[in-house]
Parts: C-alpha cells; sequence; structure tokens
C-alpha cells in the first residue's frame, strides 16, 4: 500500500524515465488515477469507509468525477460499485471518510436525481403524473417536453403497466432529467433490458447527455456499455479501484468504430483475469 | 349490430341466472305437489305476495331504512376507527409496538362471544347494535389497512424521497395508492360482517328493522314473511358487494387487473 502510494507520488514530480512503471502502476490497486487531477470535482470522495456489519465493502476509499463528465464504473456483482452510487446519492451513510458533492457556481446543491435499475415508477399514476413527481402542477409544459425529448409524447396518459421495460426506463430517464439534474446517477438502468433496447437506450442517453451536459455515473456490469457511453471507466474490484482510463474515442460512439473492440477487450480480459484469482 | 353476437351475449349474461330459476321452479313444484309443507318453507308465490304487501304497507321500506342507517352508521365508526388506528401501527413504529400486539389479541375473541357484555354496558338500545356492528367491522378494516401500508413497495418509498417527497405528499402520492388495494380488500370483508352483525343484534332485540321484522313474523309463524327477511338481507349484501366492487374499480383503475384490453 504504502509502496503504491509513493509511486503515485513520484508520478507527479518525476514522470521522466520512470515510463515502464505506468503498466504496473494500472495494474496495483492504487487509488486515484494518474490522468490529470479534476480542476471542479462535481463528487469528491475521501477516505470513505462503508461496512455492512462486519463485513467491508469500501474501506479508505478516494475518488473524483469531474463536472459534466460522463464516468462508468464496471465490476463484478458484489464488489462495491452500487454501495458507491448509493454513497454518492446519499441513500446510504458513509462509516467513515467525507462525500463532497459540490454545487455548481451559483447553485445551493448538487441536484442529484437517480436511474435504478428498474423503472420505479407509481403504477397508480399516468406516464405524464409519474415524469412531474415532486413538480408543482405549472411544470406540465416542461415534463411535456421531456417526454417528447425520450420518444413517448403519445404515451403520457397511460398507465406505466401499459408500457414496455424500455418504454418504462425512458419514462424513468425523463422523469430524471425534467428536474435538470447536476449529476445523474445511472445504477445499472439497462439491466434488464433486451438488448436491442440497450443499444437503442445508449444512443438516447448519450445524445441526452451531449444537449444537457450534466455530471453522469454510470454503474454497471457490462463492459461495452460502459465503453459506449463513457467518457472514463473505472473498473472497481473488491473495493478498491484497480482500472481507470480515459476513452478517447469519438461521439457519437459507434461499436465499429476503430479503438472500441480493443478498449472494450482490454478491460474485460481485465476483470475477468482478476476475477480468476482466488481471493 | 349483427343477431347472432347479440343473442350470445344475451346468453353469457343470463347463464348465472339460469341455476337460481331453475331452483325456484323445483321449489314452486314442491310446494304445490304437497311435498313441502308451508311450515317448512312457503311457495315462492307466497313469498312475492308477503313482499308485495310489506312495500305497500310501507313497513318494508320503513325496516330497511332503519337496517341500512344501523348498518352503515356501524360500519362508518368501526371502519372509521380500524383506518385511522391501521394508518397509525402501519406508519410509526412506536404506535405498532404499542398497539398492534393488543389489537390482535381482541381480535381473536369471536364478536359474537361479546354479546353478553354488550346486554350489560349498552342494555338493547342502539348502541348495543351499532358498537357490535362496528366491532365486527373494524378488525378487517385495521388488520388491512396496517398490512396494505406495511407491504409498500419500499423500493418505490426510497425514489419517492430521493425525488423530494416527504411527509404528507408521500403519503399521498405514494403510500395510500400502494396501500389502497389491500384496504379494499378489507373494506370488502367488512361489508361482509357488516350484515352479520346486524341480523345477529337485531334478532337479539330489536324494535324496528329487518331482525325484527322476522322474528315478529316467527311468532305468528308467517313463514312467507321470514323468507321476505332473509332475502332482503341477501339482497342488501350484493348491494354493499356492488358497492365495494364499484369503489375499486373507480380508484383502482391503474390496477393491471381492472384494466380492459390492456396493450404493451
Amino acid at each position: 500500500m504504502t509502496l503504491s502510494y509513493t509511486s503515485y507520488a513520484s508520478g507527479n514530480v518525476v514522470l521522466d524515465g520512470d515510463e515502464p512503471e505506468i503498466a504496473t502502476r494500472e495494474r496495483e490497486p492504487v487509488a486515484p488515477a494518474p490522468r490529470e487531477r479534476p480542476t471542479d470535482p462535481a463528487v469528491a470522495l475521501q477516505g470513505v469507509d462503508k461496512h455492512f456489519g462486519e463485513r467491508k465493502v469500501l474501506s479508505n476509499f478516494d475518488f473524483t468525477i469531474e463536472r459534466g463528465s460522463f464516468v462508468s464504473i464496471v465490476g463484478r456483482s458484489g464488489c462495491g460499485k452500487s454501495t458507491l452510487l448509493r454513497l454518492i446519492a446519499g441513500l446510504e451513510k458513509a462509516t467513515g471518510g467525507v462525500v463532497q458533492r459540490n454545487a455548481a457556481a451559483g447553485a445551493n446543491a448538487l441536484e442529484t436525481r437517480i436511474m435504478f435499475q428498474d423503472a420505479r415508477l407509481l403504477p397508480w399514476k399516468s406516464v405524464l403524473q409519474n415524469v412531474m413527481l415532486g413538480l408543482p402542477r405549472s411544470s406540465r409544459d416542461d415534463a411535456r417536453a421531456t417526454l417528447a425529448e425520450v420518444g413517448l409524447s403519445a404515451r403520457e396518459n397511460d398507465w406505466p403497466t401499459q408500457l414496455s421495460g424500455g418504454q418504462r426506463q425512458r419514462v424513468a430517464l425523463a422523469r430524471a432529467l425534467v428536474h435538470r439534474p447536476d449529476l445523474l446517477l445511472l445504477d445499472e438502468p439497462l439491466g434488464a433490458l433486451d438488448a436491442l433496447t440497450r443499444i437503442e437506450m445508449h444512443a438516447l442517453i448519450e445524445r441526452l447527455w451531449r444537449e444537457h451536459r450534466f455530471t453522469a455515473l454510470l454503474v454497471t456490469h457490462d463492459v461495452q456499455e460502459a465503453v459506449a457511453l463513457g467518457e472514463r471507466i473505472v473498473l472497481i474490484e473488491e473495493g478498491k479501484i484497480s482500472f481507470d482510463a480515459a476513452i478517447a474515442l469519438q461521439r457519437p460512439r459507434l461499436r465499429t468504430a476503430e479503438g472500441f473492440a480493443a478498449l472494450e477487450e482490454q478491460v474485460l480480459s481485465r476483470v475477468l483475469r482478476h476475477g480468476a484469482q482466488p481471493s | 349490430m349483427n343477431a347472432v353476437p347479440f343473442f350470445r351475449r344475451a346468453g353469457v349474461q343470463a347463464a348465472p341466472w339460469l341455476v337460481p330459476i331453475l331452483i325456484l321452479i323445483a321449489w314452486e313444484l314442491a310446494a304445490r305437489t304437497g311435498g313441502l309443507s308451508s311450515r317448512v318453507l312457503p311457495e315462492p308465490l307466497a313469498v312475492v305476495k308477503a313482499a308485495w304487501e310489506l312495500i305497500q304497507s310501507g313497513d318494508m321500506w320503513a325496516n330497511v331504512k332503519v337496517s341500512a342507517w344501523r348498518a352503515l352508521t356501524g360500519f362508518a365508526i368501526g371502519g372509521g376507527i380500524g383506518f385511522v388506528l391501521g394508518l397509525g401501527t402501519g406508519l410509526f413504529k412506536p404506535a405498532e409496538i404499542a398497539l398492534d400486539s393488543t389489537v390482535q389479541m381482541i381480535r381473536n375473541i369471536p364478536a359474537l362471544a361479546m354479546i353478553p357484555l354488550v346486554i350489560l354496558w349498552f342494555g338493547i338500545g342502539e348502541e348495543a347494535k351499532l358498537f357490535l356492528v362496528a366491532l365486527g367491522v373494524f378488525f378487517p378494516v385495521y388488520t388491512n389497512t396496517y398490512h396494505g401500508i406495511r407491504s409498500v413497495d419500499a423500493d418505490l418509498i426510497e425514489m419517492a424521497r430521493s425525488y423530494g417527497l416527504s411527509g404528507f405528499a408521500l403519503y399521498r402520492d405514494v403510500i395510500l395508492p400502494g396501500a389502497l388495494p389491500s384496504i379494499l380488500v378489507g373494506v370488502r370483508f367488512a361489508f361482509g360482517l357488516m350484515w352479520v352483525m346486524l341480523i345477529v343484534a337485531e334478532t337479539i332485540s330489536a324494535q324496528s328493522g329487518i331482525g325484527y321484522m322476522t322474528m315478529n313474523a316467527r311468532e305468528f309463524l308467517q313463514t312467507d314473511v321470514v323468507v321476505v327477511g332473509i332475502l332482503l338481507y341477501a339482497l342488501l349484501g350484493k348491494l354493499a358487494d356492488m358497492l365495494a366492487k364499484s369503489i375499486e374499480r373507480a380508484t383502482l383503475r391503474w390496477h393491471p387487473a381492472y384494466q380492459k384490453g390492456a396493450k404493451p
């Protein structure tokens, strides 16, 4: 631990002559990435611990999200990625350490909205009423406009039970976006959808992110999804960041783009290799 | 507009009435051939005649009014208390700890076992009848309200809180609608028990009401009037059930079970 920390520190000061070390450094479970340091973090975690009884999910965890960026977190089930998202959302309290949510300049708080794995629509409210949840009646036009953005204007008076799984997630996305969030947390929102719908949703989320420029954090176990959406991909293994890299692919992302498959393969092999080790 | 579907639809609607009509015919035949003494059961026509006389004299309406008033007042009192207490124990942990086990204990006493005590407390006046109806109605409403609130999807509540809903708005938009299907099941049970308790209360002692009418007729061996009274209870019970169903249909329109032609 101490050793890796020094290598991180030295990485900032003396980089020349140390080039070959980068590869080994990446593999070690080092905390913040040796990428350029965030200048305006929307979220910053410092030394965060999260224990559920005896089980330590996160220990001394450092993590920052640059404002306006799209960060993908991948990892196997139970690696702590969902806990991390719930900590950032404020749904869970950290056992120790600091979770900072920094409001943008001129704002009071970092408006945070979550998209869950299941759409969690209120079945007794119409699609439009679901989008307007927590908003005054006067925001009806806003809600209608947002529904139009996700392509569901025609269904505004239907009940959620009358929609398909993908349509329900689109309503959930509209419900989050109508609040104009600064930070959108996506907790495996597409995990329950079929492959075709998922690809459509990737394009939709990507387009809306580029239009609205909110900060986005996506938690997923689907590496392809993480590469398709994120600007930065973070791999969490046993409560630690073991890989953290920027994704410099062009947008809109195409699966056929040069480098897409290679990057996906690189991350995937890392996930698999570490999972295969007996721990 | 086609004739065949019309008859088919009429047939489907008439089918449930077939068995009751056959029973009526068999009953009438048995009475006419003398196989059935009018002391045991009068012929259907006699029952119809008795009902008609009761309607004309105004007795029936007066008694039905009194009985319905007792039933609904008792329901309002017992159901109201049950609903409020169910809300309390469902929403607030301290209330649950303080009250729920006591209520469950009392629930296991058959309500009819309370009759001697009720007569001692209230005599044989109106209060005794209202108390019995309220007591019978209280438990299903309470239990289902409490259970309904407890079984509201915790994920939905978490979602609503993360969207800034709290206090009354959370209760109005999430908790109450989520508990409503269960609460309405309780209401339907309660409607059934409401008549049971009322019949018992009115047969024990009453100076008016359907129970009084039938007990009075028994004194004079008017089997036909007794049967009219029984049928009236059946009719009122059916009306109460239809009322409960229409409330369900009006308030649970969102529920998949109440949607016609739901499209994927």
